[in-house]
């Protein structure tokens, strides 16, 4: 199975789609080199705006981009991109529908190193918030070039959430991609995990783990969690003895509670494996910090054994 | 004085008196810091700015952001003077279902170039469409108007730094200096001095002048288009409240409620002005 990363990915799509499209505007706070931007600096240096270390400013100048009919990316990790600059999208950007797309790079724990600080587990919760706002959160590189593709073409105000960290290919992109439409990574009868972004990756690894146990878990990755395709999560849960819901992300306010509500009808027994009212901390890896935070694959197989047997 | 000026300035008191209507009697509205602008805006929308109000979104036309959003209610009665929007309207402020929010909201009401309200973020959404506009529209200007009160936000100042950084010489600042906040006088509040050395030192070439002076708003605004390689920054001096007595310099009236003879009295005396000019 081939690997890729998800910042690449992008730095590349983007560049591909600023050929297309001479709208495409890039705009970055000096982490170039981390986001992968510097790839269409290259490329297109006359559309490429560093704007110094100030989110702010540099989010409400994409804002002004868009209403000169440009289609600006800004670009810095997620925690300042969805924290830092909130109030920009949401007053300047978000109530005026603006053509901004907003993609968060070395979201979740994927900046493992840098502590509380860097580790955005709130962004997603946030980002929905705003009304109008598109949340993609894709699960692979694969998925990423699809994801920017489909923010592009979109009209309308986009927050994408990016790893920093090499991915394996799980994404089926022989199925396409539609915004918002939920995706079968694997098949199973008995249970289901939902999860989005990089948490599918251990959710296939808990429902290998299940399978030697004779249980058959389904994996569904929620690529948006806005908009939501919600009869497609319904049917995906329907006639399962539980569903399990994982994200690397605060409870509050993220994919849990949203699939919680989603399916507050449905008569299956839920849990969710999110991160409990704490801050992100340093660590050696991403892999140790999701163990830490009791969003490991074997975290996940325990939760759905708890349901199957319960 | 010249007929045009004269016009200009009776169109600035027709707005005051738009502004008074809009507000109404019992009901809070930003009166003073809607009246410190209505030469800015008169001579903008009715002298200075290409702009076609049959054809608003014209993708050359020249744009004014209010970034002291809570003003525009004197953009509201400038453009609905242009024909954006039928004045009726006007008399619907702020009611439920109305186009005419107490912030602008472009998404409602032709004429309106951005969303403003959260204060500090109108300078930097101009020097994004005026660094968009450049790349095929060279002669299109950008206006952003900010309250002295409102240069307290940090991100003016990233705004300016970028503004400069990218030599934006399409976007001109008019700082509404009216010397008041809602809680009194800025100098006092939070006082930001050396304003105008700021700005130079910040790389904008500067102008200061009597925002209610119709002449020294034509002429700096005319120095300005022959400025190139730096934005322009136009420090106004102005009165907040400004052709209405109790509301001058009141801070007050920032967001302030008239009773029934207050309003008699605001229109009596907007009235009288307009008398006095002809």
């Amino acid at each position: 199975m081939s690997v890729h990363n998800q910042r690449m990915e992008y730095g590349k799509t983007l560049v591909e789609l600023g050929k297309e499209d001479p709208r495409i505007v890039v705009l970055e706070a000096d982490l170039g080199k981390s986001t992968q931007s510097c790839l269409f600096e290259a490329a297109f240096p006359e559309r490429y705006f560093e704007m110094g270390i100030a989110e702010q400013n540099m989010t409400s100048f994409a804002g002004g981009l868009s209403l000169a009919e440009k289609i600006p990316f800004v670009n810095t990790f997620a925690v300042f991109a969805a924290g830092r600059a909130y109030d920009q999208l949401r007053q300047s950007i978000g109530t005026a529908g603006l053509n901004v797309k907003v993609v968060g790079s070395s979201a979740g724990f994927s900046d493992f190193g840098d502590g509380a600080t860097h580790q955005s587990i709130d962004d997603l919760a946030l980002m929905s918030a705003i009304p109008g706002m598109t949340v993609l959160s894709p699960c692979d590189g694969v998925e990423t070039a699809l994801a920017v593709r489909a923010a592009a073409a979109l009209e309308g105000p986009v927050y994408i959430r990016l790893c920093r960290n090499d991915l394996e290919d799980i994404f089926p992109a022989e199925t396409g991609y539609t915004i918002g439409e939920p995706v079968v990574l694997r098949e199973g009868e008995d249970l289901v995990f939902f999860t989005t972004g990089v948490l599918a990756h251990g959710a296939l690894q808990a429902a290998d783990a299940l399978e030697a146990e004779g249980i058959q878990a389904q994996v569904v990755h929620i690529p948006s969690l806005k908009p939501l395709h919600e009869e497609s999560v319904l049917r995906l849960a329907q006639g399962k003895k539980g569903a399990v819901i994982c994200e690397e992300h605060s409870l509050r306010g993220g994919l849990g509670m949203l699939l919680c509500y989603v399916l507050r009808n449905l008569p299956i027994q839920k849990e969710v494996l999110a991160v409990q009212d704490r801050y992100g901390q340093s660590a050696s890896s991403q892999e140790e910090l999701l163990k830490e935070y009791g969003l490991d694959a074997s975290r996940m197989a325990e939760a759905a054994l708890k349901i199957w047997k319960g | 004085m010249e007929e045009r000026i004269l016009n200009l300035q009776r169109k600035a008191n027709l707005l005051r008196k738009d502004v008074v209507e809009m507000i109404g009697v019992g009901k809070a509205g930003h009166l003073g810091g809607s009246c410190s602008l209505a030469e800015i805006v008169s001579v903008l929308y009715f002298s200075k700015m290409r702009h076609d109000p049959a054809n608003p979104k014209m993708p050359d036309r020249d744009r004014l952001i209010l970034s002291k959003g809570h003003a525009g209610l004197i953009q509201y009665a400038a453009l609905a003077e242009c024909g954006y929007f039928p004045k009726e309207w006007l008399q619907r402020l702020k009611r439920l279902g109305s186009p005419l929010q107490g912030h602008p909201d472009m998404r409602k009401v032709p004429g309106i170039e951005a969303n403003t309200g959260s204060l500090g973020q109108g300078v930097s959404l101009a020097a994004g469409l005026a660094a968009g506009l450049r790349m095929e529209y060279p002669q299109a200007k950008v206006y952003a108007v900010v309250g002295d009160g409102e240069l307290a936000e940090g991100q003016l100042w990233e705004a300016f730094m970028a503004a400069a950084a990218y030599g934006l010489d399409t976007l001109r600042v008019i700082v509404d200096c009216n010397g008041l906040q809602a809680t009194g006088a800025t100098s006092e509040r939070f006082p930001i001095p050396r304003l105008q050395e700021k700005l130079e030192a910040f790389g904008f070439c500067t102008f200061s002048i009597d925002g209610h002076d119709i002449p020294q708003i034509l002429r700096a605004l005319k120095e300005a288009d022959s400025v190139k390689g730096r934005p322009t920054a136009i420090l106004a001096h102005t009165v907040k409240g400004k052709g209405i007595s109790f509301a001058e310099n009141n801070a007050a009236f920032h967001n302030g409620t008239m009773t029934q003879e207050q309003y008699e009295t605001a229109l009596r005396e907007l009235e009288e002005k307009e008398g006095d000019s002809l």
